[in-house]
């Protein structure tokens, strides 16, 4: 069977088995649309948090990311986990105990206010649009490089299976269908990570195969990387930085209590059936999540390593060693046509050349080579892992899985997101401020229609994608470390914050970050209407504007503390429900309302 | 409430402790002192950066289960603890 036609058996099997899920969990009420009725086991949901957390960007972007950025990148590896030793410790146990429905709501009853219950709504909704619009892109990609449909088909295809499983089955049909995808991207993720592991080190176990000395046992494969990697002039691939250390620091907590913050991962842990599930369903989803997360710096640096030596095939300088145009591989040919990779014979002699024209150094060296700059004009991070398989000559089966696998990776999170959009307008919006008196059909009713416009919302934005979109993905969680995080941390370790206090630091977060990221990356990223430009010297203190929130974060909690003291303090019921969620007894009760 | 508080110190106490090894591992292993442990080398890669994308992730998932086995402990210490249903 020919490529096209395995992928296409995949990919459909995996969104039969999404449908059939779908129809046998259909939710028939409020409670199983918002939070699955609050019956999830807790390996089940850390399984279901997982997919719901690992996004197209975790599955294709992440190893692309690390073999271009090498140890700089550990940001993403540190940031995207260590969140999770935050949630667990600081957050899950006492939302689970408190026994609502969303975020929002949380933070209107605690700090007894409307107005913080709609700046946590508009919050959410600007971080959650900001990154299903990603994954709308995602599957839109992925339909179209392997299944040679249109990108508008694929997206269309991709609204109408998420389409299906979430309005039918809300939390509860998300939940169950997240498990199955967790399954598929994870078995897609690592299997060609223990060929590649196999093939270049000889050790089937990826996370061995970084620490392992090269098949022919010359040298440890690291050794190798950084060798091959700085005679092109590039920077040593274990001590690369990124910006600076400062940053790389600035840049980790951003990520690491954006995670804590993000609505779509917190509402995960509602669904628990107790406080001490809560607890156990970070750990679980952490080793779901570690699973990949430890496997994607040897599935980055091993394809960094392959992609090397597939085009400087020997020793640096020789004119035999850099590979034939002519003669390049298939894979090379197949990506060419996206526009991801992109080769100019720059000095005409028909090879490839490809090395840092950056490095003064070493570019006067390439020069007395006969090379007039790099050839490779253009290597996309996001094709690592989609383009890994086929540069480690694997079977076809093992590249239609990866398809497969980066398909599960977007559906499970784009649902989990449209789902937190759709609850925060029918429940917090809706049922909350606007109209009280609905009864639980209607707002069931509402919930789906919620959830129907978000779909219509995050397909019309796929595919009239807005010129900002990409920056404000990174930006989404420096908009939740800056606003959610500090809000929810100080409404159950601080009892003296009050609503003035809450509503003044998440504006003051929020608007802080917001600021940093306009004057560097324009207003509402319009070209040329940044007032400071996107230059790294006027960096405060060479943060760069991805990392800021974490800076946000910190004025959100002074100011929230600082007008606290300053104003009357919450009454007595507030500094009661305060120390009720504070102790797990009677979690049970709270849930039935 | 006397009890209660006993059992709130008790949690913030070991929330610190674990929050100080998660420090530790990540931003003082991993960034703040990653050219001092490079010097330790295993498998061909310095200590620090096997800490930055291997060891703070598995040291992590530790912290987790630890605070999980020791709340559900202390919640039964202090009769905090959910019915068993």
């Amino acid at each position: 069977m020919d490529l096209q036609t395995i992928t296409y058996t995949f990919v459909g099997a995996t969104f039969a088995l999404y449908i059939g899920i779908a129809f046998w969990a259909r939710a028939s009420t409020t409670g199983e649309f918002y939070v699955a009725g609050k019956g999830i086991h807790p390996v089940a949901n850390g399984m279901a948090t997982a997919a719901d957390w690992m996004s197209a960007a975790s599955f294709i972007s992440m190893a692309g990311l690390i073999a271009f950025n090498g140890y700089g990148a550990s940001v993403f590896l540190m940031g995207w986990t260590g969140g999770y030793v935050l949630l667990a410790l600081l957050l899950a146990p006492y939302l689970r105990k408190f026994g609502k429905f969303t975020v929002p709501e949380f933070i209107g009853e605690r700090y007894y206010s409307r107005t913080a219950r709609v700046v946590a709504v508009i919050c959410l909704i600007l971080a959650s649009i900001t990154y299903v619009i990603g994954q709308m892109k995602g599957i839109g990609v992925a339909f179209s490089r392997f299944l040679e449909t249109s990108y508008e088909t694929g997206l269309y295809m991709g609204m109408g299976i998420v389409f299906i499983y979430s309005v039918l089955g809300g939390m509860k049909g998300i939940t169950y269908t997240q498990i199955a995808q967790y399954c598929v991207l994870i078995f897609a993720y690592t299997v060609p990570a223990i060929f590649i592991s196999l093939n270049i080190t000889g050790n089937p176990i990826p996370q061995l195969g970084i620490l392992s000395t090269m098949a022919d046992g010359n040298s440890y494969m690291m050794d190798k990387l950084n060798t091959v990697v700085s005679e092109l002039g590039f920077n040593e691939y274990t001590t690369q930085v990124m910006g600076s250390k400062l940053n790389m620091f600035a840049y980790t907590l951003t990520l690491m209590i954006g995670t804590a913050g993000l609505p779509h991962v917190i509402i995960r842990f509602f669904t628990v059936p107790k406080v001490k599930d809560a607890r156990s369903t970070a750990g679980w989803a952490l080793v779901f999540i570690a699973i990949l997360y430890t496997t994607a710096p040897a599935v980055g640096s091993m394809a960094r390593l392959n992609l090397m030596n597939t085009i400087q095939t020997g020793p640096v300088g020789e004119v035999t060693s850099n590979i034939e145009y002519e003669k390049r591989p298939q894979w090379f040919k197949n990506w060419e046509k996206t526009g991801l990779l992109k080769f100019e014979d720059k000095n005409g002699d028909g090879r490839i050349q490809y090395y840092n024209e950056k490095n003064k150094e070493f570019a006067a060296k390439a020069e007395s080579y006969g090379w007039k700059g790099n050839e490779m004009v253009k290597v996309d991070n996001d094709i690592m892992v989609l383009a890994n398989p086929e540069i480690a000559k694997l079977p076809n089966w093992v590249i239609a899985l990866v398809v497969a696998g980066g398909l599960a990776a977007a559906l499970s999170t784009a649902a989990g997101l449209l789902l937190a959009i759709a609850s925060a307008i029918s429940h917090d919006l809706l049922k909350g401020i606007f109209k009280p008196e609905i009864s639980e059909s209607q707002e069931l009713m509402a919930g789906r229609i919620a959830m129907v416009g978000a779909i219509a919302m995050a397909g019309y934005f796929g595919l009239h994608p807005p010129g900002f979109a990409a920056g404000t993905v990174a930006i989404a969680f420096g908009l939740a470390a800056s606003s959610i995080f500090p809000a929810l941390m100080m409404g159950i370790f601080n009892k003296k914050v009050n609503r003035q206090g809450a509503v003044a630091g998440m504006i003051a977060g929020i608007g802080i970050t917001m600021l940093y990221v306009f004057q560097h990356k324009g207003i509402m990223f319009i070209p040329g209407t940044s007032f400071l430009g996107d230059m790294s010297p006027n960096w405060f203190f060479g943060i760069s504007p991805n990392a800021f929130g974490c800076v946000g974060a910190l004025i959100n909690f002074a100011v929230a503390i600082g007008v606290s003291k300053v104003t009357e303090a919450p009454p007595e019921h507030i500094q009661h429900l305060v120390e009720d969620i504070r102790v797990p007894a009677g979690a049970s009760a709270a849930s039935d309302h | 409430m006397n009890n209660n508080t006993g059992y709130w110190k008790e949690n913030l106490r070991l929330v610190a402790i674990l929050l100080a090894i998660w420090f530790a591992v990540s931003f003082l292993f991993g960034i703040i002192l990653v050219d001092t442990l490079d010097l330790i080398r295993i498998g061909g890669v310095g200590l620090g950066f096997w800490f930055a994308q291997q060891g703070s992730i598995y040291t992590f998932l530790v912290l987790i289960f630890v605070y999980t086995k020791k709340m559900n402990a202390l919640d039964r210490k202090y009769n905090v603890h959910e019915d068993d249903d």
